[in-house]
């Protein structure tokens, strides 16, 4: 069991904020935070990583203390055995890929963990060249596996996906599906992308102003009034369109793009790039074979 | 006569203050550049004083400082035997003085423009302060440590108030290049200044364009 208790006063472009966020998590679980920007969820990241020092709280893991206000005790991020990819990536431009990843091994251990990265997230070709000849997709799977090389307890990683297109994105949603199974990780995980959120994580923490206004499982959290229904799925509008007297809603789903016939009442307030679900009670879709 | 004596003497003076600041400028820059201190501004202004105040100014104060009879100088000269006074000595010490700012700068803003996620990914990897300079920060900020060296170095080379005042001028021990030249010139002695100064403007010239073609990255489109 790992508990978190963090206390902090922010000082952000639009004035102070105080964080104040307490959770548990177990081992092995893959949680998302999740909420709009300026929120805090890159401190809240920092603070778990012993980067940044909360005003007041507490860090258990699993019965050590990597902070406690109370008695005064403050891990320092050297021995808390994180692994952190940030938002930029934060490659050492004088290393190859592979020096970079040696870089992060522990006194004493072994290079296979190395080699068997380099295979896993399939580096083979990249792995003496530099990190500036590389795209923004494979650096990210650069940054991702030399943040597991010190096998860490704790994996945190700061929107490293948001910058890429939908097709890299997928691939590496399911290289880390893959590794969080294979190194058996604790991952948190900020995202802003439902679909990502609810393929990749078990739990979710929504932050509002510096504070948990929801937490749960993906479905509970982004189910709206716990809908019960055969068939439904969350997208991003794209666009909405009149038509006589009906309307066009343009969403994305997933990678797919789908068009839904709405009322005037189902469209009041819903804008381009908002979350929604899409669900369907009376009908049963009709589900054929395409390929085996 | 031209003699090699003082040039050969303003390179060793340049090189060994050169190498000296290399090592102390390094965790000054350090520290200017990470740490949130209240007394930052004003060291940052102590070390920046030698750009901005006459050399004879330093000189003076030196001279003051190390004179075996004032408690300072005494104390250097009975503890430690060291007499800094007219000494080649003496013009290392003033001499890195003199070019502190010159190494201390382009490393602090070397190191303050790298993305503070270096340090940081370093650290959650476990690695030390130390580690993480020596194998991350100073890799990358190879041209700031070029210019660093170069400018203290030529620098070095240039002075003349300081070394005149706590120098003094005696062959073979501190008569530098520079003197050499200002000696020649009030003996009425113009061709052996003139041999001096060319040579100093050369072997400066020189060095400068090594660094200006390094930094702009005229050698690697050389080599590509």
């Amino acid at each position: 069991m790992i508990k978190v208790d963090l206390h902090k006063k922010l000082d952000t472009p639009e004035g102070s904020m105080s964080l104040n966020i307490s959770f548990e998590l177990q081992k092995g679980d893959f949680v998302t935070l999740f909420g709009p920007s300026g929120a805090g969820k890159t401190s809240c990241l920092r603070m778990l990583s012993g980067l940044m020092r909360p005003d007041a709280g507490l860090i258990d893991w699993e019965g050590k203390k990597w902070f406690d206000s109370r008695s005064n005790v403050f891990l320092k991020p050297q021995l808390r055995q994180v692994g952190f990819v940030f938002q930029d990536y934060a490659l050492f431009p004088n290393l190859t890929v592979k020096e970079n990843l040696s870089f992060a091994l522990q006194k004493g251990q072994g290079k296979e963990m190395v080699d068997d990265l380099i295979e896993t997230m399939e580096l083979g070709e990249l792995q003496n060249r530099k990190p500036d000849t590389l795209s923004g997709g494979q650096q990210q799977r650069v940054a991702l596996a030399r943040a597991i090389v010190q096998r860490p307890k704790l994996l945190l990683l700061d929107e490293p996906l948001s910058a890429l297109d939908t097709k890299m994105r997928i691939r590496l949603q399911d290289y880390l599906k893959e590794l969080h199974k294979r190194f058996e990780l604790t991952i948190i995980l900020v995202s802003h992308d439902v679909s990502e959120i609810l393929k990749l994580s078990n739990k979710v923490l929504v932050l509002e102003n510096g504070k948990i206004q929801k937490s749960g499982s993906p479905k509970e959290v982004f189910t709206v009034n716990q809908v019960r229904s055969k068939f439904q799925f969350t997208g991003e509008v794209l666009e909405i369109q009149r038509e006589e007297v009906v309307f066009v809603v343009t969403l994305l789903i997933g990678t797919n793009i789908v068009k839904i016939i709405a009322q005037e009442s189902e469209i009041q307030g819903l804008n381009p790039g908002d979350k929604v679900l899409v669900a369907s009670k009376a009908f049963n879709p009709v589900l054929q074979k395409i390929q085996s | 006569m031209m003699e090699w004596q003082p040039l050969i003497l303003t390179f060793k003076l340049a090189l060994i203050t050169t190498m000296i600041l290399l090592v102390i400028g390094i965790p000054i820059a350090y520290w200017l550049a990470f740490s949130k201190s209240k007394f930052k501004p004003v060291l940052e202004t102590l070390i920046s004083m030698p750009l901005v105040l006459p050399p004879t100014v330093l000189g003076f104060y030196l001279l003051v400082a190390f004179s075996p009879s004032n408690s300072f100088g005494g104390w250097l000269n009975e503890a430690l035997g060291l007499k800094l006074i007219f000494t080649f000595e003496g013009l290392v010490l003033a001499s890195i003085v003199y070019s502190l700012p010159f190494m201390v700068q382009p490393l602090q803003s070397g190191l303050s423009s790298l993305p503070i996620h270096f340090k940081e990914a370093a650290y959650v990897m476990g690695k030390s302060r130390f580690q993480t300079l020596w194998s991350v920060l100073l890799p990358n900020i190879k041209p700031s440590l070029l210019t660093g060296l170069v400018l203290s170095f030529a620098h070095t080379i240039g002075e003349f108030g300081v070394v005149l005042m706590i120098g003094g001028n005696i062959s073979g021990s501190t008569r530098t290049a520079s003197i050499a030249i200002y000696d020649e010139v009030e003996a009425l002695n113009y061709d052996t200044a003139n041999t001096y100064s060319l040579i100093l403007f050369i072997i400066t010239f020189v060095i400068l364009l090594v660094v200006y073609l390094f930094n702009g990255g005229y050698f690697k489109k050389m080599g590509t």
